[in-house]
């Protein structure tokens, strides 16, 4: 389902304006291009938002940007609620209580601290469940809404607020959790990572997600304004450095096979191309030795990906 | 006086606090905006790449063509003129 | 049981566990969704239902999630959805849940939830205490409590009603003992399926997130410019469940026979000491104090049937004659004047002008024991506080002087 932007432009948003994200949100972007994905695949969404900032800035009472179904329980446990809605409208679809019949996949959203952190345990039991869900982990690498602090999808060496990279300790000295290979190890029918910048992979890997039966994951890189310290308006850009350096690897993984994203660059280009302009990086730039550190597990990541999909 | 509970009957909220989804046109949010993007018609492509991918959906498109911004909730944020293939938008200050 | 009122409605008496009268009402209900994750002693009545929907008696999703917090949690997604959804807990699940539990009535979803009452830890105890209840006790949920298997099936029947009332739309916690109802078989009444089914009737939901036409967004966040009101409405709710669960009452009487009332008086009306106790331990008070009678001594028991809303007025017009109130709580608040029952008791003869001497008997933690000895020693120690004017004393039954330091 190739998209041609020229025919959809002006289409009607799913996710109005008049939310309270931060001017550039890349997590704002990518909602939008998610709403493109549904509609143009014909599927209608009913969402579970985890607490976190796209839950905030989009809920204010009275008001709501959303145009489809939207809940919101808690932090932790969005797709234990959407789990609760699948069923719920399937026990009243068999009970002719709801009869249209429309295509619907069930969506749960949830940002880096909610998927890979305090919401894990509860991913895993609608992964393994098996739900006719998908699982979206909207990933700005830290804990944005209460201040930039660590998350387990905090990268190695990177300055947040509860791990500084102070004189002693060089910010973060874990590296990222791997919450797409925990999804994939639960045996679901598919999985994809994308990025905002490669739209046409996005929305192709989406729809994808939205019409496969059974429970589906996409991670996606979203840059945060004041949480990556960069400037206003660079979302995208940075999104795309991000694949291009090979920070952020673009795969599928489909009944049991990895596939290696078309999207990916042939030529890998410096990663101080996506470090540059993130003040959350500052330090780490001014320092070779964990600078090398920090390429090679770059590098370890991709080859990593690269070998899963078979690619030379 | 204060209202003392006996007295309450209801209010006119939503029990539970739900609201109608697409609401928050309500809210403005140009008043945010520091810098306005600027289209310069002539170098316009009319891509849609704009459009995509900005944040607050206030890029104004019709039938194809790419009118201009929303002004009422264009946060200045120079997404459209960083992503603009053809550098058409240009953010000036607001004054 | 009947009381001059002929029952219309067939029974058929069947041998059942607490637990088991709260999985047949689950049977008899037939609910869209029921999400639940195993604990002792709730476990067997999950395990009932789930074997009945293996059977293919209930036309009912379960859903086995991974934790207490998740089934709360997909129950509160499905009710919102339109759906009639229920789970079961104890003791360490509901404090899992808890945050859940706050969400749930907040958001003003009426969804039953039996909690088979069980210690909280530490040290881990598995065995009856009221521990667990009592810390959701102000969360926004009507809690019933039940003295047996019977009362159980009961209470279970009228929570739908009186929780999806529209002037409510609050959950509601249907309470039994751990062990002591939970796993104790005794005789059910059991209605037959269609008047049960009738009586507690279609769902309708407060609104419903499904509706694509018409979306709205469940679960907002509320500024300080509305919160309160939020809060204030839904205790305007359970103001409003009182008259709703008189009229349910009311019904359910009409219907078949069976009497529940707030609070259940027993020989109070010319009582000088009154017990005040909820759930098992009413029957072993009631025992006591016919004992008692014989002996010539004023004495009665309130068992609290509803616990939330306590409608303190009620029970005030129940023990006119009372001189001294021996409160029973089954949980320790630690840190205050008294326990929760006693608490909700004292205010309440405060703020209505009586004087009335109270003392706070704490019995029964982690399971220990009460027998109707401990009810005389505890009878024993009221008469002589009454004669001695004491009152707010915090008293321990059943302690093992073994243990006691110097």
């Amino acid at each position: 389902m190739a998209i041609n932007l020229k025919q959809i432009a002006g289409m009607e948003a799913a996710y109005v304006k008049g939310h309270r994200m931060c001017a550039g949100c890349g997590v704002a972007v990518f909602v939008r291009e998610l709403f493109i994905a549904s509609k143009t695949a014909g599927v209608d969404v009913v969402i579970a938002n985890a607490t976190g900032c796209l839950e905030v800035t989009s809920s204010v009472y009275p008001e709501s940007a959303w145009k489809y179904p939207w809940l919101h329980v808690a932090f932790e446990n969005a797709p234990a609620a959407i789990s609760g809605v699948e069923r719920a409208y399937y026990a009243l679809k068999a009970k002719g209580k709801i009869k249209d019949d429309r295509k619907v996949k069930f969506v749960a959203i949830g940002g880096d601290g909610a998927s890979f952190d305090i919401g894990l345990q509860s991913l895993s039991g609608a992964l393994e469940r098996g739900h006719n869900i998908l699982y979206i982990a909207y990933d700005n690498e830290a804990y944005m809404n209460t201040g930039y602090q660590r998350s387990s999808a905090t990268p190695l060496y990177a300055d947040t607020t509860t791990a500084p990279f102070g004189k002693k300790i060089p910010g973060k000295t874990q590296t990222r959790k791997d919450l797409f290979a925990i999804a994939v190890a639960h045996g679901i029918p598919y999985a994809a990572t994308v990025s905002i910048y490669h739209w046409n992979d996005l929305i192709t890997k989406i729809q994808k997600a939205l019409t496969v039966e059974g429970p589906t994951f996409i991670l996606s890189l979203t840059p945060c304004i004041p949480g990556w310290n960069m400037p206003v308006g660079d979302a995208v850009s940075l999104a795309k450095a991000a694949v291009e350096t090979g920070y952020w690897p673009l795969v599928e993984y489909e009944n049991g096979v990895y596939k290696w994203s078309s999207a990916n660059p042939k030529q890998l280009k410096p990663i101080e191309e996506f470090l540059a302009s993130q003040k959350r990086f500052a330090k780490l730039l001014k320092n070779p030795e964990l600078l090398e550190k920090f390429k090679q597990d770059v590098i370890s990541n991709y080859e990593k990906y690269k070998k899963l999909c078979g690619v030379a | 006086m204060l209202k003392v509970d006996k007295e309450i009957v209801s209010f006119s909220i939503n029990p539970g606090g739900y609201a109608k989804g697409g609401t928050s046109l309500e809210n403005k949010t140009g008043g945010w905006r520091s810098f306005r993007p600027v289209l310069n018609k002539e170098k316009c492509v009319n891509c849609m790449i704009c459009w995509l991918n900005c944040p607050d959906d206030s890029i104004v498109v019709k039938d194809g063509q790419m009118l201009g911004f929303d002004y009422d909730y264009c946060k200045g944020c120079s997404l459209c003129s960083n992503v603009c293939p053809t550098k058409a938008i240009s953010m000036v200050p607001e004054v | 049981m009947s009381d001059g009122v002929v029952s219309k409605v067939s029974v058929v008496r069947k041998a059942l566990t607490g637990a088991q009268a709260a999985a047949e009402v689950m049977r008899q209900v037939e609910p869209d969704v029921v999400a639940a994750y195993p604990i002792t002693p709730q476990t067997p009545i999950v395990q009932e239902f789930a074997q009945f929907v293996a059977d293919g008696l209930v036309n009912t999703e379960m859903i086995q999630v991974e934790s207490e917090h998740s089934a709360l949690s997909a129950v509160v997604g499905a009710a919102m959805s339109g759906a009639r959804a229920m789970t079961a807990t104890s003791s360490q699940g509901l404090a899992l849940m808890w945050e859940v539990v706050a969400i749930a009535s907040s958001m003003r979803l009426p969804i039953v939830m039996n909690i088979v009452n069980r210690a909280i830890s530490a040290p881990l105890n598995i065995h009856c205490d009221h521990s667990d209840a009592m810390a959701i006790r102000d969360l926004g949920w009507i809690m019933l409590f039940s003295e047996n298997p019977q009362e159980v099936y009961h209470n279970n029947i009228v929570a739908f009603r009186i929780g999806e009332h529209p002037d409510v739309f609050l959950p509601v916690a249907v309470n039994q003992d751990g062990f002591i109802t939970s796993h104790c078989v005794e005789a059910v009444d059991v209605f037959e399926d269609s008047f049960v089914k009738n009586f507690v009737g279609e769902y309708k939901a407060p609104y419903n997130i499904l509706d694509f036409d018409n979306p709205i967004s469940a679960g907002e966040w509320a500024m300080p410019s509305h919160y309160f009101e939020f809060r204030v409405d839904m205790k305007k709710a359970m103001d409003r469940s009182v008259g709703v669960i008189e009229k349910v009452f009311e019904e359910f009487y009409k219907e078949t026979g069976v009497k529940m009332d707030f609070f259940e008086a027993y020989k109070t009306e010319d009582a000088e000491i009154v017990f005040v106790v909820m759930n098992s331990t009413a029957g072993t008070i009631r025992y006591v104090v016919d004992k008692l009678r014989e002996k010539g001594k004023k004495v009665g028991v309130i068992k609290v049937r509803v616990y939330r809303p306590f409608v303190v007025e009620k029970f005030l017009e129940l023990i006119p004659s009372a001189k001294f109130i021996a409160v029973m709580d089954r949980a320790l608040s630690i840190g205050t004047t008294g326990s929760p029952l006693y608490q909700d008791i004292t205010s309440g003869l405060f703020a209505n002008k009586r004087i009335v001497l109270v003392n706070d008997y704490i019995y029964g933690l982690g399971g220990r024991d009460f027998t109707d000895d401990d009810a005389y020693e505890m009878y024993e120690h009221a008469e002589y506080s009454l004669k001695e004017g004491i009152s707010g004393q915090i008293v321990y039954v059943g302690l093992n002087p073994n243990l006691l330091g110097r």
